[in-house]
């Protein structure tokens, strides 16, 4: 039971910022997930939240106490690692009971909640293994277990499935939602895989170099991103983002001309601006106000990814479209794309217009 | 992974193999062959000839109360210096792995004492403490301590052991810092987070973790006690007073080219190799076995 507040977060390393004033209320219980791509400063916010870097502005609090100078181990927070941080000489049991016996708990009690916890985490048989006679999903639930029979205010993960396999890696996203929501424990989740993001989230915080783009649910972000780099970085494939022009009628790209869901009001006719498309959104139709001329296909089973070059100026489209749909190479597919599934950004600040 | 150099023929490994081999079977196996063959003979009154006395040196040896009683302070004179090199090591890797500006000076500078040859090592600390002009020694009368390493037997002792194991100090503190870098920070973070002090990190986490660094520089440290310290007593107290710091290194030198009992000598020098013949073996099967933390 516990909330975590992050106001106006900073920090730098030798004057030079990496996090620029991120500010984030986590309810309680609630599972954040902070998306974003190599070295936005995903894993410098977590280890700020864990007391493990000094912030260079701002305030972290848990509870609404400010721990910004309290000690990692008086914040009541565990934390689960990318390498996962087993101690290499210590048995699963020794490692999930370390930060109890440090915290001088009883033994029998010590032993009861590490039990429970690998009964929760099906770790019966192998608490006597050291982690190297452990598999990599193994490690990764002993590495859970250690976080969870503390019994923290905060759970903080920094990419904790990166080490896995792909198919590991969905079934252990999968039992760790559950986890948490069996738990109810506050967390806070670092990944830079936009899918795990996705199926984790209560709410999303994208970062873009060390700025939080956008924080919200992962539907309100899929559907009305805040900024092109967020349209970009959330949703699969990537959004389609093109160069266009606001006309009277709509705005014109890729050789063709959509019209807008709310006509004026985005702009006065003429103005530049990025146009946003998902592949999902663009159907192919008898005729639409889009062509493309097929240059590859994916055929996914269910879906097939059509990739295609519009125009005469090298841009390219991706849609995506019934598994049935079997253009030939080279073949022109007209494309038409409802008006309430534009997204237009400014050229220059990438925001939402 | 193993990679394989695969030769075609047999010259050229051999051409290879040579220099290495010359130089082990010159210095090593013919000496070494030559000590055991000595040790097994014995010498007239004038030194003319000798005949073969089978274990008769051996026997002698451990007959000879001055033989026991060198084994004895080696004995101390090793488990002290391994000691006073190890913890003084240790303990500035720990404070040398925390600085982060200016790591590099620090580091060279503590490597300097190993850059010194024993001799030079004993000069050194026979300088500061000789009794009539060292400037440490004048410190210590001053002080009230009745500083005489030439007449008493435990200061003496003290000395050698403190010269022997300042100069492996560094050689530790290099293997430990190099150890202590070895181990994942998240490691460290992780027990920090599970609510260990900076002590009990180190004491559960972090030096357990360098437990094959610390026994493999334990071995080291010995074998260096054993045999490399003979200039530090040479320099510093010739064995003496009387031969309360004749470790058995010196012994050899001592009976052998002083005392010129060759065969007795010899056969020292043959218990001396067996004894780091048992360290090496000791040190292999354990590097064989030694835990790989990933
Ligand atoms: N100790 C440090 N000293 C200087 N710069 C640092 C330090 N740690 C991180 N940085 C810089 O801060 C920025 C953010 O790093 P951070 O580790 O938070 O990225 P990240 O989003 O976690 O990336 P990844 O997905 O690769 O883990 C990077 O540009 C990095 O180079
Ligand atoms: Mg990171």
């Amino acid at each position: 039971m516990a909330t975590l507040t992050l106001d106006g977060l900073r920090k730098s390393y030798n004057e030079r910022e990496v996090v620029h004033g991120v500010s984030c209320a986590v309810a309680d219980g609630e599972l954040v997930v902070v998306v974003g791509p190599s070295g936005c400063g995903k894993s410098t916010l977590l280890r700020m939240v864990a007391g493990l870097e000094t912030v260079t502005a701002g305030t972290v609090s848990i509870d609404g106490r400010v721990v910004n100078a309290v000690e990692p181990k008086d914040r009541d927070i565990a934390m689960v690692f990318q390498n996962y941080a087993l101690y290499p000489h210590m048995s699963a049991y020794d490692n999930m009971a370390y930060g109890l016996r440090m915290r001088g708990m009883a033994r029998e009690e010590i032993r009861t909640r590490v039990e429970r916890a690998a009964a929760i985490l099906q770790l019966d048989g192998l608490l006597e293994r050291k982690p190297r006679q452990l598999s990599g999903g193994q490690r990764q639930r002993v590495a859970m277990g250690r976080a969870i029979v503390r019994d923290p205010k905060v759970f903080l993960f920094d990419e904790p499935l990166s080490n896995l396999d792909a198919q590991l890696r969905v079934q252990m996203r999968v039992e760790i939602k559950r986890l948490q929501q069996q738990l109810g424990t506050t967390s806070l989740y670092v990944t830079h895989d936009q899918v795990e993001a996705m199926t984790l989230a209560d709410r999303l915080i994208v970062m873009n170099a060390g700025i939080a783009d956008q924080i919200g649910p992962p539907l309100e972000l899929y559907e009305r991103p805040a900024t092109a780099f967020v349209a970009g970085f959330i949703g699969s494939p990537a959004m389609n983002l093109v160069r266009g022009r606001l006309i009277a009628a709509g705005v014109e790209v890729a050789g063709g001309v959509v019209p807008l869901a709310v006509a004026g009001g985005r702009g006065e006719p003429g103005r530049p601006v990025l146009v946003g498309m998902r592949p999902e959104h663009l159907e192919p139709a008898e005729s639409g106000p889009l062509s493309v001329r097929v240059e590859l296909l994916e055929r996914l089973g269910a879906d097939t990814i059509v990739h295609g070059a519009a125009g005469g100026d090298g841009i390219r489209l991706t849609a995506r479209a019934p598994g049935g749909f079997a253009p030939a190479l080279g073949d022109p597919v007209a494309l038409a794309i409802r008006p309430e599934h534009i997204h237009l950004f400014d050229l220059d600040t990438g925001k939402r217009l | 992974m193993e990679r394989r150099v695969v030769f075609a023929g047999w010259l050229c490994p051999a051409v290879l193999l040579v220099p290495q081999m010359a130089v082990t079977i010159v210095f090593f196996f013919w000496p070494a062959a030559q000590a055991f063959n000595e040790s097994l003979r014995r010498g007239d009154a004038f030194g003319l000839t000798t005949h073969f006395a089978g274990v008769a040196n051996f026997a002698a040896l451990f007959a000879s109360p001055n033989y026991l009683a060198s084994f004895w302070i080696t004995a101390v004179f090793s488990a002290s210096v391994a000691v006073l090199a190890l913890a003084p090591g240790l303990l500035l890797a720990v404070m040398a792995d925390r600085v982060v500006r200016g790591a590099a000076l620090y580091k060279t500078v503590l490597l300097i004492p190993y850059a010194i040859a024993p001799a030079i090592a004993g000069v050194l600390w026979m300088f500061l403490f000789n009794p009539s002009i060292g400037v440490l020694a004048a410190l210590l009368r001053w002080l009230g301590i009745d500083w005489n390493y030439f007449l008493d037997a435990p200061q003496a002792i003290m000395l050698v052991i403190l010269a022997a194991a300042w100069k492996q100090v560094s050689y530790n503190f290099l293997f430990f810092l190099a150890g202590l870098q070895a181990i994942p920070p998240s490691l460290v973070e992780a027990s920090a987070i599970d609510g260990a002090s900076p002590r009990r990190r180190f004491w559960t986490i972090v030096f357990p973790l360098l437990t094959p660094t610390t026994f493999f520089l334990l071995v080291v440290n010995i074998v260096y006690a054993f045999f490399d310290t003979f200039g530090v007593i040479h320099n510093v107290t010739q064995g003496g007073p009387g031969q309360s710091t004749e470790i058995l290194v010196y012994k050899v030198w001592y009976d052998g080219i002083v005392g010129l009992d060759l065969g007795g000598s010899s056969a020292q020098s043959v218990i001396l190799m067996a004894i780091v013949i048992a360290l090496t073996a000791i040190q292999f099967r354990f590097i064989e076995r030694r835990v790989h933390y990933a």
